[in-house]
């Protein structure tokens, strides 16, 4: 137990290590996985079978490097645009044009979702009725699964003819809202006790205390929940593609790929959001080091 | 080694490595404790004497020195169940009642369960919580809580108590009471004591040795006796006796640089 | 100090009367309709609202009947308020069902569908829902008590954990339905997977808690890993670890319903959903949201209880 900071230890050797071994696991589980496939039901030799497994058509398990490629295929080695009777357009070919068409139903749920929430924090917090009233509906409707919602909302905007971009954003917006509520109620609500009594020696109203105390000390909160959000969002707008049978987005990719068997097509869907996923964390992270830099707080 | 001694610390140092460059938390300290003895440890933070109880009790290790407790290394001490230790926060588990808490080593020691019992309820009054085992520790103020981290210390009785500056976060009128009572308890059972404080007159009442000792390196700069008698009260602070002690002691910190900044 | 006299008048008269209202809405809303519909509603909302008012007004800490009340009365009578306002409005508008259905339809619809909906129920929440959540959040404490012994997988799997809480697991839904078919039990392990991750951050985060001091008292007992486990680490961890369930029993809900939106035998929530949406039926849809709502909260509910009774210790389970 010495009293220099350990916690400052890189921990890049465990971590790569350990990413090392589920990539080894991966390769050595694909043969189990396939075995049942005709390919493999006549293959002899070990080595033999391990090639023929990771190189299969349909496979039940792709190999890591199946995925990457067909990753690399879809993206970079697929035209990103074409030309049509409308101009150039987004190749739907191109998982990229995918990625889009969910990203910015994502961006636009989580902007909107965003603003209510804050709006909706800075209400209760000053209004003793909303809070005692609202509040715990808000704490509730943490404990239903909202995304069971998707479907119906899908059908009720497309009933008065909205349909693509705004009903999934209307789902991100609505799955994004509750926790930034919560997170935000939780740090206007944080200021010290002491400071807010401060504030009150000064005579400060209602706005200054808002804008010099509670907004500055709420960030911290602001950001872990954006952060939540913004991937609670992204799963709305996956699984708003899912109920109508959308032809566009990742979740539709995932669902026809299903349909249709296509594994490999499953996976780099999924990869593909999860890329998205780590580049919109990583987004907010830099907004929040930026903010707490610009603040002075500890890097 | 010496036969006979409590605790032997010949030339011990410490240095630790921190990321802005070696702290030389103990430098060459030299002591001698007979068993029976309170002594005390006092000095400003960063003196090493907090450091120096915890390579006592094997929580920390020196870089070099030797140090034997009870005959044998610190390790083998801590494994023989040798030492108590209470803590500047009483460090009670808020999940289990003052009475358990005080049976958590004797659980760890694998005491029968009558003999936990007993011996919970025996410390317990001793250090007067009688009628409060079935409390938890945040149903007990601070210095009911502290009693009971020394109750538990004392209840697998070990030879050897070492304190961390139990009192240091009591109020001045509650930490008067407990030096009454752990003075009273250390009559009664005749222990070997480490104390460590950074109240003056805390070490005078209470020991019958003060090490003193001042940092940047960390080091024992003198060692008083303390010899004011035996049955000490609260008013032997007034005695001329004590001041003078309380006087030496001052000068002491002063000499090591305590009150320089 | 007590409220000033008059108060439980001020917040039941109104709390009544605007319930009284509220009722006649609806009946009129149902029934003739016209001018004395929204007349009445006003005066439902008006009156709710006041009452409402008054009794946010009441202060918290007060030892009246009131007071106590009022943490679930003020919600509820919120609760009813919007109900209400959602009846007479989509009756009384006539808005199209497929836009939003009235609470009466919807409730009718539930009594009437009880065989249907038990069976979705039992298919998605009990074959699903409850073992997947149970083997995922044994799984993720399992491994975390290797991560807590072992420090060298800790530091290795916890990024990796952390960010893969963040990604879209559910959708892995249609590989796992490839791997386990269509029954129950893709959805089952879609639910241990999503429900794996937070166990495992929350558990580690829970194990290394227990504080400086404390831990080096077991140290100074020469107490072993494991005996250290059992008397201070386990227990310090337990209020993480009812927040890793609190969050798993969300996760496992929405795991199950939406993995079935890939495919499931022809019973299920998430089944009921996506084909009766196919065929506009959305009373139904609507009941069996209702339904989820319920058991997603009466299972959060649970574990609340029993989160109180194993951290009762814990500053914000004591009254102070």
């Amino acid at each position: 137990m010495r009293m220099a900071n350990r916690s400052g230890e890189s921990a890049f050797v465990p971590v790569a290590t350990i990413t090392a071994l589920i990539v080894v696991i991966w390769y050595l589980a694909c043969l189990p996985m396939n075995a049942d496939l005709p390919q493999l039901k006549d293959a002899q030799g070990l080595g033999n079978r391990y090639a023929i497994a990771w190189a299969l058509e349909r496979p039940v398990l792709p190999s890591p490097h199946q995925v990457v490629f067909e990753l690399y295929h879809s993206t970079i080695g697929t035209r990103l645009f074409r030309q049509t009777a409308d101009g150039m357009v987004l190749n739907p070919r191109n998982l990229l044009f995918h990625a889009w068409v969910t990203l910015s139903a994502t961006l636009v749920g989580f902007l909107i979702g965003a603003m209510l929430g804050i709006g909706l924090a800075i209400a209760i917090i000053h209004s003793r009725v909303l809070q005692k009233s609202l509040m715990p509906w808000i704490i509730a409707s943490q404990t239903i699964p909202i995304l069971a919602i998707a479907p119906i909302i899908i059908v009720a905007l497309g009933s008065v003819g909205l349909t693509g971009l705004i009903p999934k954003s209307v789902i991100s917006a609505y799955l994004s809202f509750f926790p930034i509520t919560i997170g935000m109620v939780k740090g206007l609500s944080s200021a010290d006790a002491m400071q807010l009594d401060l504030m009150r020696t000064y005579n400060a109203s209602r706005p200054v205390t808002f804008t010099k105390l509670r907004w500055p000390a709420a960030l911290p909160f602001l950001f872990a929940s954006l952060k939540v959000s913004i991937s609670i969002s992204l799963v709305g707008a996956i699984v708003g593609e899912l109920p109508t049978g959308a032809q566009a987005g990742l979740g539709a990719r995932l669902l026809s790929g299903s349909y249709y068997g296509q594994t490999v097509q499953i996976w780099s869907a999924l990869f593909m959001a999860a890329i998205l996923a780590a580049l919109l964390l990583a987004l907010v992270s830099l907004v929040e080091r930026l903010t707490l830099r610009a603040m002075g707080g500890r890097p | 080694m010496t036969t006979g001694m409590a605790i032997e610390i010949r030339d011990l140092s410490l240095t630790f490595q921190t990321a802005d460059g070696p702290v030389y938390a103990l430098e060459k300290a030299n002591l001698a404790v007979r068993p029976g003895e309170f002594i005390s440890f006092i000095g400003p933070s960063g003196c090493g004497k907090t450091t120096l109880l915890r390579v006592i009790a094997d929580l920390e290790k020196p870089t070099s020195g030797s140090i034997t407790v009870n005959g044998v290394t610190p390790e083998a001490a801590r494994l023989g169940r040798q030492y108590g230790y209470v803590f500047q926060a009483p460090a009670l588990y808020p999940w289990r009642t003052a009475e358990a808490n005080v049976m958590l080593p004797l659980e760890v020691f694998g005491y029968s369960k009558a003999e936990r019992q007993e011996r919970a309820r025996r410390y317990l009054a001793m250090v007067n919580l009688a009628g409060f085992e079935k409390k938890y520790p945040w149903q007990l103020s601070g210095g009911m809580q502290q009693r009971v981290s020394i109750a538990r210390a004392l209840s697998f009785e070990p030879a050897l108590l070492l304190m961390d500056e139990p009192f240091g976060a009591l109020d001045e009128i509650v930490r008067d009471r407990l030096n009454e009572q752990l003075l009273r308890l250390w009559a009664e059972t005749r222990k070997t004591v480490i104390f460590v404080t950074h109240s003056i007159p805390e070490a005078v009442f209470l020991s019958t040795r003060i090490v003193v000792m001042s940092p940047r390196p960390g080091r024992i700069i003198d060692v008083i006796d303390c010899d004011i008698g035996d049955r000490r009260t609260l008013d032997i602070r007034e005695t001329p006796e004590f001041l003078k002690i309380a006087h030496r002691v001052r000068e002491g910190l002063r000499a090591g640089h305590s009150y320089d900044d | 100090m007590s409220a000033p006299s008059g108060t439980p008048s001020r917040i039941l008269l109104p709390g009544l009367a605007g319930m009284g209202a509220a009722f006649l809405a609806v009946l009129l809303a149902h029934g003739t309709g016209g001018i004395l519909l929204w007349l009445a509603a006003l005066m439902a909302w008006l009156l709710l609202w006041l009452a409402n008012h008054h009794w946010s007004a009441v202060p918290e800490r007060a030892p009246t009947a009131l007071a106590r009340a009022g943490g679930i009365g003020i919600p509820f009578l919120f609760g009813f308020t919007l109900l209400f306002l959602w009846e007479v409005i989509c009756v009384g508008l006539k808005v199209p069902t497929v836009l939003l259905p009235p609470p009466s339809m919807i409730g009718a619809r539930i009594a009437g569908s009880l065989p249907t909906l038990g069976a979705d129920f039992v298919q998605t929440v009990i074959r699903a829902v409850i073992p997947g959540w149970i083997m995922g959040s044994l799984a993720g404490f399992l491994i975390a008590l290797l991560c807590d012994r072992f420090g060298f997988l800790r530091r290795g799997l916890m990024p990796i954990g952390n960010f893969i809480s963040a990604l879209p697991i559910i959708g892995i839904a249609p590989i796992l339905v490839m791997w386990f078919g269509f029954d129950w039990q893709s959805k089952a392990a879609v639910v241990v997977v999503m429900t794996f991750f937070p166990m495992l951050v929350n558990t580690v985060a829970g194990l290394a808690s227990a504080g400086h001091l404390e831990r080096d008292l077991m140290r100074s007992y020469g107490a072993s890993w494991s005996r250290t486990l059992l008397a201070l680490r386990l227990p310090a961890a337990m209020p993480f670890i009812f927040n890793a369930f609190k969050i798993n029993a969300t996760l496992a809900m929405i795991g199950a319903i939406v993995a079935e939106f890939f495919g499931t035998p022809i019973v299920g929530m998430g089944f009921r959903i996506s084909t009766e949406v196919g065929r506009m039926a959305v009373d139904m849809v609507w009941a069996t949201i209702a339904i989820a709502a319920i058991a997603g909260s009466s299972f959060y509910a649970l574990l609340v209880l029993a989160e109180r009774r194993v951290t009762f210790w814990h500053p914000s389970n004591r009254q102070k």
